[in-house]
């Protein structure tokens, strides 16, 4: 079970890290102002686990994969969003987070409870009584996924 | 690999001759060679730190091919940056990478003024990236750990893109200006419009615009979602290389590429350049456009000329053009930051930075500026700033309360001189 934190259309990569904050010296320290201009409590209050949900275009704008990074640093392992902008998508697949493009997201508000079964490839919205399925992620990009991101698995593939 | 096109798109066949294969199929996940890649001071250190510790490999793959420029924070503002600068001038020397800018200017526009040419596949750790389409190479934005794979082994995987081709007729009316043409296209197909698509500019309308022009709506595709952008090289392409004394000898890609024109493509989009009018991107979306006509008269506090969208010799000539004996409005601060130190000794030989100087500018050495907000012109609650940058999203320049406004050139200089959204035409 898991809490959703429910954004809008278009969480670009400086609501996820704002800029100033990039030159800290470690993902650590960024994360503690991840979501900062959209909720300045997000860092202290989300939970590992819990599920990012957006709508329109999520992840767009800079290539910094900071956003990804300090997402993961606090426990984000699910994204559902109605769409994903491009480099995003890619840094989290690279980063072992799970975007899931579904429409459900419109159906999921801010604190409702979910729980997502990825073997079953299944989203179920407790506090509406909703259940959908997605489209699972196999080959290449769940092995990626498995290992925990791109670096880890050309890392364990490199030991074979 | 041949020469001959068999119906793909220029992106298509581009990116067939580094896949080593005679034609590849939108959808298709393909292995490319990458000839050129680039990081700068946001990106730099992380890409570094994943090859390293984590892809567990100690030196990039080719040192030629690999290219770092500090552009964001020029000079370096606080203790943390000057730390970043200088790991990432170690790293440069450890590696024998000679590519290496610290002071010249926008990743991109050095890119353009130094490295990039037609046919090449580039790709950068840098969203706009995706400008050196407008020169005929297929370049895209991508994350750290994927240039890190790259620096590892000099080869990356790319989903072929679907084109959506641009048809540009007619020209530009006075006062309006490509940052116009790419804010209306923008509008048109949203800020997610163009995921994973290449965008073609093409039509009578694309051989009045000059390189510098289509860079600046090719640079601004990536707020419609796209992954590259491509503007087959014509001849203006060819004369644009001589004078930056670097000229393109393959006339049999020119040719190539030439012939990709009417291949089949996902969709056709008509542009009227005729009917154009300026236009603003109000906060905090880039697809919140809006034409200045309905916003005009808006009071600003701040106003700034340049970035990787709009600080090129064009921009500031453009910019210069209007302000000649005029001054900005008290109590506005307007800042101009060439794109290069090539356009900033430019701007000096033609007397412009007098100009900006005489006028009440700021003029600031070569960099990305205030355009990525952590740097220069930082915005206060309440603020509000008009702007040639590229992106106005929540806070980017400062205060989460402050508020901006993307613009052409000439909107922002007759904005800065009257302290409020202004046409062009008023200031005249």
């Amino acid at each position: 079970m898991a809490v959703a934190w429910k954004f809008g259309d278009n969480i670009d990569t400086d609501q996820i890290i704002p800029s100033q904050y990039l030159v800290l010296p470690t993902i650590e320290d960024m994360a503690k102002h991840t979501m900062e201009p959209q909720n300045p409590d997000f860092s202290t209050t989300f939970n590992a686990g819990d599920i990012l949900v957006g709508e329109v275009n999520f992840g767009c704008g800079s290539s910094r994969e900071q956003a990804p990074l300090v997402l993961k640093e606090l426990g984000v392992r699910i994204i559902i969003a109605l769409d994903f902008a491009r480099i995003f998508f890619r840094n989290c697949i690279n980063n072992g987070i799970l975007p899931i493009e579904h429409p459900c997201a419109k159906e999921i508000s801010d604190q409702d409870i979910l729980s997502v079964d990825l073997a079953k490839g299944e989203i179920v919205n407790q506090t509406r009584g909703k259940t959908w399925q997605f489209i699972k992620i196999e080959g290449y990009l769940a092995d990626i996924l498995n290992a925990g991101g791109l670096a880890a698995y050309i890392a364990s593939k490199k030991g074979q | 690999m041949s020469n001959n096109t068999n119906g793909m798109t220029a992106t298509e066949f581009i990116i067939a001759q580094h896949a080593n294969r005679d034609r590849v199929r939108p959808g298709e996940i393909v292995n490319v060679s990458v000839d050129l890649c680039m990081s700068n001071d946001a990106t730099t250190l992380l890409t570094d730190r994943i090859m390293k510790k984590e892809m567990k490999t100690q030196k990039v793959w080719d040192p030629s091919r690999v290219i770092v420029i500090i552009d964001h924070q020029v000079p370096a503002d606080s203790v943390d940056t000057s730390s970043v600068q200088q790991q990432m001038a170690q790293l440069v020397n450890d590696q024998g990478i000679d590519k290496f800018h610290m002071v010249d200017g926008v990743c991109h526009q050095v890119m353009l003024e130094k490295y990039v040419y037609p046919g090449a596949l580039i790709l950068g750790a840098d969203s706009h990236t995706c400008s050196y389409g407008s020169i005929g190479a297929v370049s895209s934005g991508i994350g750290s750990t994927d240039l890190a794979a790259i620096w590892a082994s000099g080869e990356t995987w790319l989903k072929v893109p679907e084109t959506v081709r641009f048809v540009l007729n007619g020209t530009l009316q006075p006062d309006v200006s490509a940052k116009d043409v790419a804010l209306y296209i923008i509008n048109l197909v949203r800020a997610n419009g163009l995921t994973y698509k290449a965008m073609e500019l093409s039509g009578p309308g694309v051989s009045s615009l000059t390189v510098p022009q289509r860079f600046t709506i090719c640079n601004m595709a990536v707020e419609a979602g796209a992954k590259s952008t491509m503007v087959i090289p014509d001849p203006s392409v060819m004369t644009f290389f001589e004078e930056l004394e670097r000229p393109f000898n393959q006339p049999s890609l020119i040719e190539s590429l030439q012939a990709t024109k009417n291949s089949p493509c996902l969709s056709e989009i008509q542009v009227n350049l005729n009917t154009l009018t300026p236009q603003i991107a109000c906060p905090h979306y880039v697809d919140n456009v809006r034409p200045l006509s309905e916003i005009q008269g808006l009071k600003i506090d701040q106003a700034f000329l340049g970035s990787c969208t709009n600080g090129r010799i064009e921009d500031l000539r453009e910019g210069a053009e209007l302000l000649k004996g005029k001054k900005v409005a008290s109590n506005i601060r307007f800042l101009v930051t060439p794109a290069s130190v090539r356009v900033y000794k430019q701007a000096l030989e033609e007397n412009l930075i007098s100009i900006f100087l005489d006028a009440g500018a700021i003029v600031n050495h070569p960099g990305c500026s205030t355009c990525w907000g952590a740097h220069q012109g930082i915005l206060a609650s309440g603020q509000r700033m008009v702007t040639t940058g590229n992106r106005n999203f929540k806070g980017r320049a400062g205060s989460p309360e402050s508020e901006i406004y993307l613009a052409s050139p000439a909107v922002v200089v007759a904005s800065a001189i009257k302290g409020e959204l202004t046409h062009p035409k008023e200031v005249r």
